[in-house]
């Protein structure tokens, strides 16, 4: 079910009276109920490997949580009993159980995610290979697959650490791994943090009512408005890239950053909004990230629980591994400095490689993960060059024009990397990179060549409306959240805002006749 | 501790490491940096700060950070 579609309006129009309306203690069923409806439209085999791996979740976590449990009871009978070296044996044969748990459950989930992303194109690769003709034509990815099973997996993984202790109820587990809100695309949600109010009853407040409708309004302003609308230029320019080319490209680089924005955050605010109707918070996705100086904030602000998971359970893990270790140990003989690289180099390119392919399956996906790892990298190197710098000119990180000019040097070199997202392969990708520097066809733009992108003066209007909206939205929330503040005016003004953002979406939203609203850009991923 | 404050200093030497209660969520030390300190810690002590310890709350203040080595110490 699309979020941009009547049957979805419809769906959040029944669940959320009904939910409101049902006992208490039926809240939690009748929300696992709506998943179930949700998520049937993705079809059977994506429906049972849903809830099969909410089982799967829920029975793994169990078998790990079990030898806590025992690990605490066996310790405490034999409390004054055993000697410290024995107490140590049987942590680390308790440990070592968890840890096989753990990774059976880790190649299992990660492996049916790995085929349904990578298997076709394995496939394809064999046959040209070894000339065999198998096909691959069953393995795609089901919706959200990538949310639910990273979101599943530091469940897990989180039990096996003892962070806290594993669901008992299965229901529970099953409704935080279907959750239909974040099936779409996200955020990558942790079991502690959305169980605090997923698990939780809720008595209707015309607060949280108010509130997710006009985050819900607001994302579907940006999808509806700017996303669906500019994709349409995104799309004929990275079609055809021997005729788009020069001034095209950054055009297109500058459409493609306002798109992917709009797109993504305009669907984490109909997530979040549909979370608050029910009472349930989900966490934020982003922090104004093209407000970002350099691009390791960017990375804080965009997207931040993937990239929270990613640290957590991947670049930490790594860096402190046993074989890292060991190499830092045996590369101190080429000084100390080196040594103490190693660990931050090879944990980063690892996290970035990974971080590539979970966009995708293509060379692209991989060569944008690796670049963004290669400029953090020469960024942190660099870092005592800039401190000397801004102690050579103290005053410089306060003036206006130079804050400026940080932004948008990283919004540029973002969307030059996000090109990789954009156009077929790697070649292509710096060949139209290059363009940019070697063809200088600017007056094309506005000889007929904006116009020809499937746009009208009109869409131009409305989606630069839609993106100065934003920017201004962007810029009051540097003073904290816009919600609460507008939920503090009179009843008038707030119905006079809303009713005018619902007016100019169904006046101005891109869909219709002869237009099919999209499934966001990050469903794909 | 001081070994630590000292590590400390070599990683920032412009922050009073003694003082300052917040180094995450101030962004004082990031992600680079606290491998950089693990690193160093292993050499220093003799002692590995497992994964599931890397965590803002180990690494809120120099203060967290030795309880949590010493902690270490005693288990092994």
């Amino acid at each position: 079910m699309l979020f941009t579609s009547w049957d979805f309006a419809l769906f959040i129009a029944v669940l959320v009276p009904v939910y409101y309306l049902v006992p208490k203690r039926l809240q939690q069923p009748v929300l696992l109920l709506a998943n179930v409806v949700f998520y049937a439209f993705a079809g059977l085999f994506a429906f049972v490997l849903l809830f099969a791996t909410g089982l799967s979740v829920y029975l793994f976590a169990i078998g790990i949580g079990k030898t806590w449990t025992t690990q605490e009871s066996v310790l405490l009978e034999h409390k004054g009993e055993w000697d410290k070296a024995k107490r140590k044996t049987f942590r680390e044969s308790m440990e070592k159980k968890r840890r096989i748990l753990t990774a059976v459950c880790l190649i299992l989930h990660f492996g049916i995610l790995a085929a349904m992303k990578y298997g076709s194109g394995l496939i394809g690769i064999t046959n040209t290979l070894f000339g065999t003709g198998f096909s691959g034509a069953g393995l795609v990815l089901t919706m959200g697959a990538s949310f639910y099973t990273f979101s599943a997996m530091g469940y897990v993984i989180d039990v096996q650490r003892g962070k806290y202790p594993a669901e008992k109820n299965p229901l529970r587990v099953l409704l935080y791994t279907s959750f239909f809100p974040i099936l779409v695309q996200g955020p990558i949600s942790r079991f502690d943090r959305l169980g605090e109010t997923l698990f939780k009853t809720h008595s209707f407040q015309w607060d949280h009512l108010e509130a997710g409708l006009i985050r819900v309004l607001w994302g579907y302003a940006k999808k509806l408005l700017v996303a669906d609308r500019l994709l349409v230029a995104v799309k004929q320019l990275i079609r055809y890239p021997e005729t788009y080319n020069g001034a095209f490209v950054l055009v297109g680089m500058l459409l493609y950053a306002a798109t992917l924005y709009a797109d993504f955050t305009g669907g984490i605010d109909i997530t979040i909004g549909i979370g608050k109707m029910l009472g349930i918070t989900i966490d934020e996705n982003f922090n104004r990230p093209y407000f970002s100086k350099n691009i390791a904030e960017y990375w804080r602000r965009w997207h931040m629980t993937l990239g929270a998971w990613f640290k957590e359970y991947v670049y930490y893990p790594v860096s402190v591994s046993k074989l890292l270790r060991r190499l830092t140990k045996a590369a101190r003989r080429f000084g100390d400095g080196f040594a103490r690289r190693i660990p931050v180099y090879i944990a980063t390119m690892a996290v970035w490689a990974v971080t590539g392919m979970w966009h995708g399956n293509s060379w692209n996906f991989l060569v944008w993960g690796l670049m963004n790892g290669a400029i953090l990298l020469i960024s942190e190197e660099l870092s005592p060059l800039y401190k000397k710098f801004h102690a050579r000119f103290p005053g410089l990180s306060r003036n206006w024009f130079y804050r400026a000019f940080t932004v948008i040097r990283t919004v540029l070199l973002m969307s030059s990397l996000r090109m990789f997202d954009c156009y077929a392969t790697v070649p292509e990708t710096f060949r139209s990179f290059g363009s940019m520097f070697t063809t200088w066809n600017l007056p094309l733009l506005w000889r007929g060549g904006i116009a020809s992108l499937g746009l009208s003066a009109a869409d131009y209007a409305v989606a630069g409306a839609g993106i100065i909206t934003m920017f201004v939205v962007s810029l009051i929330q540097r003073k904290g959240a816009l919600t609460p503040r507008l939920l503090g005016k009179k009843l008038g003004i707030r119905l006079l805002i809303y009713g005018t953002l619902l007016a100019v979406i169904l006046v101005f939203g891109y869909y219709g006749f002869g237009f099919d609203a999209g499934q966001f850009i990050y469903n794909r991923f | 501790m001081e070994t630590l404050l000292d590590i400390l200093s070599e990683l920032h030497p412009d922050v009073d490491f003694s003082k300052e209660q917040n180094l995450v969520e101030r962004g004082i030390l990031g992600s680079f940096d606290i491998v950089m300190l693990v690193t160093r810690i292993e050499e220093e002590f003799d002692t590995v700060i497992p994964a599931r310890l890397i965590t803002p709350d180990t690494f809120r203040s120099a203060e967290a950070l030795y309880s949590v080595i010493q902690s270490l110490e005693d288990n092994d």
